[in-house]
């Protein structure tokens, strides 16, 4: 695949454009697992209720419905934002490529009006419809959740590893945006990862703030309702997440070996290559780090001495910025892991037990995990997007070539920045305010029966 | 020019249409918060705003996000050159949106528009700003702003006579959209009162809007004469006749107390605006592009249009199971039914085991084939096998049951960890 021959766009506020658009990504991606997983817990208690009957079920399934409208009012507009900057800070890169990964947006725009057609019926509905129709109405919702976010990452994925068109005279001809978008090596684990980390994310959050309420002595059914369902769920998804992470670094590895240098900050080409965990890497190799020896090679290829090429055989113009890739990565992997580790113990917990844990550090951990769970999703997505860097579409485009010659960029940034801070602030101020209505009274306190177990209102 | 090359551009007048109309009423609803002034008059008018809006809420600005999107792809070039020179204006719309967005979900945790009135207030100056900013960067597109090419437009570009009038009207019209809609919300809830407020609103609003479309000719005449030449003497002559006409039939059905029928009159002289714009201009896009010079290559068109005509087939339905919900009245009366709580059976310690050993079964099978699978397929075998593990996991786990187990024991009065005395809330 030739190279356009485009040429650097004379904007003195690169970094600026890239920074803002990251700011964007960082405050929506969040939002976006919970609109892919949170639904699907809602609805999950909302059978529950229909199934036992027991009104705690429908209490805890009302109360985060309104949590979901909140969050997907605000997902609704910084994914917006993110639509206008496509255009706004990248115009060259959608004036050059807008018909051949276009299409995913449409797609995406059409699963987004569905979603938000259903959630205003979902919220509105309770009451309103008779039972089975206002579950009905959810289904839509957790559906298009996952089409448009598949649509999207199709995106992604084309644009690290670009196909379905072929460049002419500096002009894209013979697009087919159909195999470009989704008969891409790329996309299949870019959307399992990202699907399993919405159920980490926004499993492992709500949970948090649970424990949280359990260690200041909020513990009631509902509450254990309330953080026995996402914990669940995150702990179901955060195992699957090392074996699809692995995948998706083989492909890496197999279809951009430079974003895999990067990331394990391996200077020279090396046979047998070792893993290194921590450290920095400066002069063409990474000090104060621990090396495995032959890890790299044998995780990468399945050979303990198989040959990983190291950064030095790409041109220097070509290299994305080692150390924020490297410590980005190694963060996501880290942060995954240890919330496996808590994953497993609360399995294995469940299983030898038969109950919810018992003791204050597991909640600890749990409060500790929420925050981190998001720390990991923005970390992956560095890796993901710093590691592509310089180019915006891997191998064709360079990120100097997309940007746009507007001189406004640090008022826009700055502005930003400013709404968006607002933003987050509103969020956590509207949380807490619904976090702290309370609860309904008509909870009766379940009269369980020990041999049904089944809860009568 | 083939059909191919035009129809994703119909595609794009219509949403903009729609966007007008539907995304205009709920803007304008902002405006009436804001103008509502003092006392407990005003807090009543804020109140059956907030209320009405209801569940079709911030869904509408997908009909502008489709406008992008369908510009991107179809017409990439000329999206681009737009979004170089009218990066302002769209930018200030765009924050315009989050910032309505963001206290539409504030006030979602708040007692209604009284409560937290700050937040009302930022709501209503974020509803003027947002279609002021698009109306003014359709103006400098229609105007003849936006070069070929991509040329940065600076601070002020957008703020020229044809921008600023486009931008008032857009604010006047969703203002006048959103009364006649309260009106009729109004009339169908038997609500004298706010009929009666809104119906005042939507003439005053309505006459208003139509005196700064009466001087449009004459700005665009010195401002844009290509403009003035194609409304006015070319092609967009007949749809700038029926718009009129249909704006002025809106006003004499409010007029005549029927607002409901109104909307559709309205909704006519908007597409028939935005039809005259786009005839005016044909076949030119941009100054020196035109619509078929823009359009992308064959196989996006097509996409595209696929998508687009799938797309409407299922949304189309959906949508109006939303309105005809809204519009029957449906989210305001409430239908108290419990299920009967069924029998259930609750899954034994054994089976519970079996499933967990299922489950963890077809995990390392799924793993191991997706870290040991070279070609695709074992791959896919492999993740599906890890993803039928997660649910076969999670009903395994039973989080319902879980719950219960602390009740059983009794834990709940009793001291459990650090052995903290758990209050009851």
């Amino acid at each position: 695949m030739g190279g356009l021959g485009l040429t650097a766009v004379d904007q003195a506020y690169l970094d600026q454009a890239r920074q803002m658009q990251a700011l964007s990504f960082v405050v929506h991606i969040p939002l976006v697992c919970f609109g892919m997983a949170f639904p699907a817990m809602i609805l999950f208690l909302e059978w529950r209720y229909l199934r036992t009957g027991d009104v705690v079920y429908r209490a805890v399934a009302q109360r985060w419905s309104r949590i979901l409208v909140a969050l997907f009012a605000v997902g609704v507009v910084t994914g917006t934002i993110l639509s206008f900057e496509m255009g706004l800070l990248w115009p060259g890169f959608t004036a050059t490529f807008g018909s051949v990964f276009g299409l995913g947006f449409a797609i995406e725009g059409f699963s987004f009006f569905l979603e938000a057609i259903f959630i205003g019926i979902y919220a509105y509905g309770w009451d309103r419809l008779s039972p089975r129709w206002h579950l009905a109405s959810g289904v839509p919702i957790v559906i298009t959740g996952v089409t448009g976010s598949f649509t999207v990452i199709a995106v992604n994925a084309w644009m690290q590893n670009p196909s379905g068109f072929s460049v002419q005279d500096g002009r894209v001809v013979d697009v087919n945006p159909v195999t470009a978008l989704f008969a891409n090596g790329f996309l299949a684990h870019e959307f399992v990862h990202m699907y399993l980390a919405a159920f980490m994310v926004a499993g492992f959050v709500l949970a948090g703030c649970y424990a949280v309420g359990r260690l200041r002595g909020r513990w009631t059914r509902y509450h254990r309702v309330a953080l026995a369902v996402p914990v669940t769920a995150a702990a179901v998804a955060a195992p699957a997440q090392l074996v699809i992470g692995d995948w998706a670094a083989r492909t890496v590895a197999a279809d951009q070996p430079v974003k895999l240098a990067s990331l394990e900050g391996l200077g020279a080409t090396t046979a047998g290559a070792p893993e290194h965990l921590l450290g920095w890497y400066t002069d063409g190799q990474v000090r104060f780090g621990i090396a495995i020896p032959k890890l790299l090679s044998l995780l990468a290829y399945h050979n303990p001495d198989a040959t990983v090429r190291g950064l030095d055989s790409f041109p220097g113009t070509d290299l994305p910025p080692v150390n924020v890739v490297r410590i980005a990565f190694q963060s996501m992997v880290g942060i995954g892991s240890a919330l496996a580790l808590l994953a497993v113990v609360f399995l294995f917990l469940r299983s030898r037990t038969g109950r919810l844990p018992r003791s204050d550090w597991f909640y600890q951990a749990l409060a500790v995990a929420g925050p981190a769970s998001v720390v990991a999703l923005i970390a992956g997505w560095v890796t993901t997007e710093v590691g592509r860097q310089p180019w915006v579409v891997y191998g064709v485009m360079r990120t100097d070539e997309a940007v746009t010659g507007a001189r406004e960029i640090p008022v826009g940034y700055g502005v930003l920045a400013l709404t968006y801070l607002g933003v987050a602030l509103a969020v956590v101020w509207l949380l807490r305010r619904l976090a702290g209505r309370p609860l309904p009274d008509l909870l009766p306190r379940p009269t369980t029966d020990a041999t049904t177990g089944m809860g009568v209102r | 020019m083939t059909l191919l090359q035009v129809l994703p551009m119909v595609f794009v007048l219509i949403e903009l249409s729609l966007y007008t109309l539907l995304g205009g009423a709920d803007l304008g609803t902002g405006v009436w918060q804001l103008l509502a002034g003092r006392g407990p008059r005003a807090a009543r008018i804020r109140t059956y705003v907030y209320e009405a809006i209801g569940p079709i809420w911030e869904a509408n600005h997908v009909w502008l996000i489709a406008v992008l999107t369908i510009m991107w792809t179809c017409y990439p070039g000329a999206f681009g050159d737009i979004a170089s020179t009218l990066v302002v204006p769209l930018f200030i719309a765009g924050i315009g949106i989050v910032l309505r967005g963001t206290t539409y979900a504030m006030h979602g945790a708040t007692r209604g528009p009284e409560d937290h009135r700050e937040i009302t207030t930022l709501f209503g100056l974020s509803s003027v700003l947002t279609p002021f900013a698009l109306g003014a960067a359709v103006g400098a597109i229609a105007s003849g702003r936006v070069p070929v090419g991509d040329q940065p437009g600076g601070y002020l570009t957008w703020l020229n006579p044809t921008s600023v009038l486009v931008g008032v009207l857009a604010v006047l019209v969703g203002a006048f959209l959103a009364a006649v809609q309260l009106t009729a919300s109004a009339d169908r809830q038997a609500d004298w009162e706010m009929s009666r407020a809104f119906r005042r609103r939507a003439l005053v609003s309505g006459l208003l809007a139509g005196a700064v479309a009466l001087a449009g000719p004459f700005v665009a005449r010195h401002d844009a004469p290509d403009l003035y030449t194609g409304l006015l003497h070319g092609d967009g002559r007949a749809a700038v006749a029926v718009s009129a006409l249909a704006g002025l039939v809106a006003l004499g059905l409010v007029l005549r107390r029927r607002a409901a029928l109104a909307r559709y009159a309205a909704a006519l002289a908007i597409a028939a605006l935005v039809a005259g714009w786009a005839l005016a201009q044909s076949p030119q896009l941009l100054p020196g592009l035109t619509v078929a010079h823009a359009a992308a290559p064959r196989s996006a068109l097509i996409g595209t249009t696929v998508a687009v005509i799938a797309g409407f087939v299922v949304v189309a339905p959906c949508l109006g199971l939303l309105f005809w919900l809204v519009l029957h009245g449906r989210f305001e009366r409430v239908v108290q039914s419990w299920p009967a709580a069924g029998t259930v059976h609750r899954a034994s310690e054994a089976t519970r085991r079996r499933r967990a050993g299922a489950s963890a079964l077809t995990f390392v099978l799924g793993a191991g084939a997706v870290v040991f699978g070279t070609t695709l397929w074992p791959q896919v075998v492999g993740v599906l096998l890890l993803l039928a593990a997660l649910v076969g996991g999670f009903a395994a786990v039973g989080p319902g049951e879980l719950a219960d187990e602390d009740t059983l024991d009794g834990a709940l009065t009793a001291d459990i960890g650090a052995g903290r005395k758990l209050r009851m809330s």
